[in-house]
């Protein structure tokens, strides 16, 4: 699906936690995500922790539509 | 008597579904679900399963370096082996990325032979089908005896030593390795070429000798030049959805996607949203959406002026099991309304 976004022109960000597959299907930009069922904050943390964690990768993926790349690029997180 | 080993997910083994995906690595001597039928097959080429590993698809694919690091150091324990079976794996792509996993790793530290199957739409296929045998196997467990079957055939012929006839011949797919094979009766190359030729020159069907494979890469897109002023639009694989589902929406090789409105909200609110992603535990997703479809945070982003606006419509479907073809269509068919509403960029999220 991110492909044919990208194929219509739209820059698009990928946030998975399978990178290998995400690369090998041919995604352009990538953010890791910290597992499967909840990619996005982990319920064994408290919530700001969550929070926390969601806003700085949703950021890192927010600014990598900003980048320009010359090839696949899976962006650093700093949470 | 050869010495096999074997490598399963927990569902398989037995262990338990979603609910216990993150369940860690284990040595079993005795064979457990489907290498049991393995084993009995292999009865015929003097050989046997000594050990099955049994690991949950989500400990691997999230501690990965720690799964195969803790299985190899058991299997240190089992004693010398000479072939290594993982799966089948079927289209379950998780499952599918674990058997190539091990596999590898398996394959540089002890150099035997690996067998794996997967459908050609598994992920695992283009990752690892140069590391291994990757059988081309069925869709889904209802054809276990058959893809097992591939298996142990090719797994009998390489335990005696036989002659591996090639990827269409013993049903794997290609590997990318060339062999020097030795025609009977011989034909020269030069002879081979020219009737190629002619068959191509007349419009007959020719097969060549050589298929260069192809990876389709898409152009990469612009990036967008003022994200302050940019309208993204949110989408997720993750198959979160309003909670009657009202688009219905499969669970598993969906056909179907949704876009739902979030004007006026600040958050996904459990109990309002929620997955019917069928393929992980959806307890931390209903709970709380946002982990999947984080419009809290974008919210937070479009007041913070981060970003120009945040697209009013979240776009959905779920992942596991989709086929390629499917999901290209649905991506098609959502693109108009996202050039009509004038979407600047997008971010996808899955799981």
């Amino acid at each position: 699906m991110v492909k044919e976004f990208e194929r219509a022109g739209f820059p698009v960000v990928l946030m998975c936690n399978l990178l290998p597959v995400a690369q090998t299907v041919g995604v352009n930009r990538m953010v890791p995500t910290i597992s499967i069922p909840y990619p996005l904050g982990d319920p064994s943390t408290t919530k700001e922790e969550q929070h926390a964690l969601r806003k700085s990768r949703v950021g890192t993926a927010l600014d990598s539509l900003a980048t320009d790349i010359k090839k696949q690029t899976i962006f650093k997180v700093e949470i | 008597m050869k010495n096999v080993v074997c490598y399963i997910n927990q569902f398989f083994a037995g262990v338990g579904g979603e609910d216990k995906a993150d369940f860690e690595p284990e040595v079993k001597k005795t064979p457990a679900g489907p290498t049991g039928l393995i084993n009995q097959q292999l009865k015929a080429a003097d050989a046997q399963v000594v050990a099955t590993v049994v690991c949950g698809d989500n400990f691997m694919s999230t501690h990965r370096d720690e799964a195969i690091e803790r299985i190899l150091k058991a299997l240190d324990e089992v004693g010398e082996f000479d072939l290594f079976i993982a799966g089948p794996a079927f289209q379950a792509g998780r499952y599918g990325v674990a058997c190539g996993e091990i596999g590898k790793a398996v394959a540089a530290k002890y150099h035997v032979p690996v067998i794996t199957s997967m459908h050609p739409e598994n992920p695992g296929v283009e990752m690892f089908k140069k590391e291994m045998y990757v059988m081309k196997g069925s869709h889904s467990a209802g054809s276990m005896k058959d893809d097992v079957t591939a298996m142990t055939k090719l797994a009998a012929k390489i335990l005696k030593g036989e002659d591996i006839l090639g990827p269409d011949a013993e049903g794997y797919f290609q590997r990318g390795i060339r062999h020097q094979v030795w025609l009977n009766p011989p034909v020269c190359a030069a002879d081979r070429a020219i009737e190629m030729l002619l068959k191509k020159v007349n419009g007959e069907p020719y097969t060549s000798e050589l298929n260069i494979p192809k990876k389709d890469l898409v152009p990469i897109a612009d990036a967008l030049k003022d994200l302050s002023h940019a309208k993204i639009a949110m989408a997720t694989t993750g198959g979160i959805v309003p909670v009657d589902n009202p688009d219905k929406i499969q669970s598993a090789s969906a056909t179907r996607w949704g876009k739902y409105d979030v004007t006026g909200m600040d958050r996904l609110e459990g109990g309002v949203f929620k997955t019917i992603h069928a393929g992980f535990d959806p307890a931390a997703a209903n709970a709380d959406p946002n982990v999947i479809m984080p419009i809290d945070v974008m919210r937070e982003f479009e007041k913070e002026g981060k970003i120009g606006s945040l697209h009013k419509y979240f776009y959905s479907t779920v992942g596991t099991g989709t086929t390629q073809g499917e999901a290209k269509r649905m991506a098609k068919e959502i693109i108009p309304f996202l050039e009509e509403d004038h979407v600047d960029g997008i971010i996808m999220t899955s799981t």
